[in-house]
């Protein structure tokens, strides 16, 4: 109820503070409605992440052994399925590219992404999954409307499809804006299902960024009750003393 | 201020439930903490099985491999060892392995082991936890005429053998301990982790 | 040395043998149950106590992650992940340990703000005030330090700027600067000696403070909504008309309060710790880079309010002149408040608009702190905002000294809105 609410004004709040190259491109942000109490959802998204992530990013503050205990997997299904990265079963995600090389590559070193969903909200994470498009102006040949010209090339275009940019009408002195992004050649997904394939994906880097919510949500109603509870006693053994008092 | 009509029941009743309400809440709040202090998720996995490859082990050769930070001694014993063990119960401390903590329930036995020529101890001495060192040689020692092969600890002069069960006459009070572990097949043993099924 | 003659004697053997030798129990029964407290606290006076408790979480809670804690700049982000996640319940300590810090400033401000409506800084409890005041500024520096423990981005780079302040002091500003940090930039030296002086030599000086305070509470006596002396009425007994035993009516009042606190507490640790990204930023989930600068660096919100002033204010040593005078100031109340009545029950209506536009600057001051916008209007508002702030200071002095206030009689006895 005030959930949603407040989650949009956290967004609100996330848009006024979003970077400078985001005040240019100035566009709100897609909602990504995560629920991390989606065991099935993270499953799928952690499998997205570890076929089409894990070649460069690392979680490396998060264990497989914590993933299979908190994504209902057993170890067998985690260290066949998941772990691509050759670790063992209570090792932390570590990719398997070498960042020496990564930089040499891409520029800088693809970034841990154990935090990326709290640095930057699951709403950035979820957007910026679904606007890349073809520009072959850049090194990649592939640039982001929510993170522009973000070094990092576009694994998931098998899933999505291409995208390409539609300009605005050129205004001289200014670089060309992108006025929307559209589909010229489709992907082994429909848009929708690639919408789906992506909130999984965002959910699971939100369980990853903070493992314990599960836990503290689900504590956290047997506290307030066990306060309401004292409290109210408290407020009873109050008054009783305080009849004492004119 | 205070006047007739207080009803001190309802007030002792009221007092009483408010504390051991309360009380039950300090003492939940103080279970979080008391947990922090059990070995982490790193210290577990840091401390998870290891599989020791035992397949390069010559007969009569002792080799240390680690596990949990402690020294895992895994011996290749000889049938002159293991058929010396029955002769030396009268001089031991506990020849029976009648001390539960110091193994598993499947390795009370005279081996103390699973198999009987495959040794698998902690190497730590259990008297002030030294490292002992291996003399696997029947032969006599300085230390003790009629020696059969075991271990002898440098620090304090304990004496335990091939089976890791400590003489009397010696500082320490106890037989080494052997950790859980199995068999994956033949040339691999896994430290820190019992037989399926097993008790 | 002798008892004193009304020295309390326990019935108890043992406990009369320890009693002779340190009066701890008589000293106990002294500060509650022989303490009278006036009889009509409101609401506002709930905050002293809350703060007592939140003083106690942090340092236990503080306690335990010192356990686990790294305070190395090269392990410190990577040990606060481990808490969060490796250790059992790190999670919670971790956050019962955030969500304090900031509960801690918002009941101090309202504790102040209580202050300042029912004149609570005046004599005889000038030093008091003072001595909380005091409380205040070691409390903004122990949080201060605090953050920069984690070592993420806002931890270094709102490190860098307030430490940078102290490059406005002429002459010796820069090798003030670098002799704080221990280095040319935040590095490990600063995150080193920040831990130490965080973990003990603050939580030292703020118990001591805080001894003192409660201390010179009990010499004085509780003032009250009402604004008068309880003291001035006694029955037979020596005991305040007005007042009650602070033990049992204001230790159970006070357990309903701690009740009501937690609840609001848990809440936020349980479903929202880092509180819309207010009590946790969102840039701190980052590892400092000295070579990336966040977009907006800004402190926590319980600093916004005057770090706005420094923002909006174009010279560099002009602004932190205003933001240290903007707490400096507050030390002077007592002798800048001029009037004889103390509630703002009985003051001057023109007063009590005063302080609740104070109240209103205050909180639109810490908005614009915070604020991303580049909307040049803003600055100008900070500006007449920051104006109002100092204007109320020397309108209260002028107010109170030329004798422009009217005021309302006073009781002589407290009401009790029963």
């Amino acid at each position: 109820m005030t959930k949603p609410f407040f989650r949009s004004l956290v967004l609100a709040l996330g848009l006024l503070t979003a970077t400078a190259a985001l005040a240019e491109e100035g566009g709100a942000l897609d909602a990504a409605h995560t629920n991390i109490h989606d065991v099935a959802a993270m499953q799928r998204g952690a499998r997205t992440f570890f076929n089409y992530c894990a070649g460069c990013h690392s979680l490396e503050y998060m264990r497989y052994s914590r993933i299979a205990q908190d994504l209902d997997l057993s170890e067998a299904q985690v260290m066949t399925n998941l772990d691509m990265t050759g670790g063992k079963f209570g090792d932390p995600v570590i990719s398997a590219m070498p960042a020496a090389d990564a930089t040499q590559w891409f520029g800088k070193p693809p970034p841990d992404l154990s935090l990326e969903v709290a640095a930057r909200g699951p709403d950035w994470v979820y957007t910026y999954l679904k606007s890349f498009y073809v520009d072959p102006t850049r090194p990649t040949g592939w640039n982001n409307t929510v993170f522009p010209n973000v070094s990092m090339p576009f694994p998931l275009w098998e899933l999505q499809g291409v995208q390409t940019a539609v300009y605005a009408p050129a205004v001289p002195g200014h670089d060309p804006q992108v006025e929307k992004l559209q589909i010229s050649q489709p992907g082994a997904l429909t848009p929708e299902q690639y919408d789906r394939t992506i909130r999984d994906l965002t959910t699971f880097l939100q369980y990853v960024s903070e493992p314990a919510a599960l836990q503290r949500e689900r504590i956290g109603v047997w506290v307030l009750l066990y306060l309401a509870v004292f409290t109210f006693l408290a407020f009873l053994l109050k008054r009783e003393y305080w009849k004492d008092v004119h | 201020m205070a006047n007739e009509g207080v009803d001190h029941g309802r007030r002792r009743f009221l007092t009483a439930t408010t504390a051991v309400i309360g009380g039950v809440g300090v003492v939940a709040a103080a279970v979080p903490f008391i947990e922090s202090w059990e070995p982490s998720a790193r210290a577990l996995s840091a401390g998870a099985p290891v599989t020791a490859d035992i397949s390069k082990i010559e007969l009569g050769q002792m080799v240390r491999f680690a596990w949990r930070g402690l020294p895992v001694f895994v011996a290749n014993r000889t049938k002159e060892q293991l058929a010396d063990l029955p002769s030396l119960d009268p001089r031991l401390r506990d020849p029976g392995s009648k001390e539960t903590s110091q193994q598993p329930p499947y390795c009370q036995n005279t081996w103390r082991s699973i198999k009987p020529e495959w040794l698998v101890m902690i190497g730590i001495c259990t008297h002030l936890g030294c490292v002992p060192d291996y003399y696997g040689k029947i032969e006599p020692e300085p230390f003790d005429a009629h020696w059969k092969g075991g271990y002898f600890c440098p620090c304090h002069k304990s004496r335990y053998d091939v089976a890791g069960r400590v003489f009397q006459g010696v500082p320490a009070p106890l037989n080494m301990v052997i950790p859980p572990y199995h068999f994956i097949d033949d040339t691999h043993v896994r430290i820190g982790v019992s037989p399926k099924g097993a008790a | 040395m002798a008892a004193a003659p009304n020295a309390y004697k326990p019935d108890n053997k043992a406990l009369a043998w320890i009693e002779e030798r340190l009066p701890i129990i008589g000293f106990m029964r002294s500060a509650t149950t022989d303490y009278y407290a006036p009889k009509n606290f409101n609401v506002m006076y709930y905050f002293g106590s809350l703060a007592l408790l939140v003083l106690v979480n942090q340092i236990v809670t503080g306690i335990f992650l010192t356990m686990y804690f790294n305070p190395s700049a090269a392990g410190a982000f990577a040990s606060v992940q481990y808490i969060m996640r490796d250790v059992e319940w790190g999670w919670l300590i971790r956050y019962m340990h955030t969500t304090g810090a900031s509960l801690f400033f918002l009941v101090v401000y309202l504790h102040m703000f209580r202050a300042l409506m029912y004149g609570s800084y005046k004599k005889p409890r000038e030093l008091l005030w003072i001595l909380g005041m005091f409380v205040y500024l070691a409390l903004m520096a122990e949080a201060f330090m605090g953050y920069v423990l984690p070592w993420g981005q806002m931890s270094f780079w709102g490190a860098k700027v307030i430490i940078s302040l102290f490059g406005a002091v002429p002459v010796i500003g820069n090798k003030l600067v670098e002799w704080i940090m221990g280095d040319y930039l935040p590095a490990d030296a600063t995150l080193n000696r920040f831990f130490a002086l965080h973990v003990i030599a603050l939580p030292l000086v703020l118990l001591m403070l805080v001894v003192l305070h409660l201390w010179a509470l009990h010499e004085v006596g509780s003032n009250n909504p009402d604004g008068v002396e309880i003291k001035e009425h006694k029955d037979a007994d020596g005991k305040p008309l007005d007042g009650i035993p602070f033990h049992p009516y204001y230790t159970v009042k006070d357990l309903f309060g701690v009740g009501a606190f937690l609840l609001i507490a848990a809440f936020i640790i349980f479903y929202q710790p880092t509180f819309f990204g207010l009590f946790l930023e969102h840039d701190n989930f980052v590892p400092a880079n000295n070579l990336v600068t966040p977009a907006a660096i800004h402190p926590v919100w319980y600093f916004m309010p005057f770090y706005a002033m420094l923002r909006v204010i174009p010279s560099k040593g002009l602004g932190v002149l205003t933001l240290f005078a903007a707490i400096a100031v507050l030390f002077f109340m007592p002798w800048i408040d001029r009037g004889k009545v103390k509630s703002w029950r009985y003051r001057g209506a023109t007063y009590k608009i005063a302080l609740g536009l104070f109240a209103l600057t205050f909180i639109w001051l810490g908005k614009i702190g915070g604020s991303e916008s580049t909307w040049i209007g803003e600055t100008y508002i900070g500006r007449v905002l920051t104006g109002v702030y100092f204007a109320f200071f020397i309108f209260l002095w002028a107010y109170t000294y030329f004798g422009w206030e009217k005021t309302k009689p006073v009781p002589l006895r407290v009401t009790m809105h029963d």
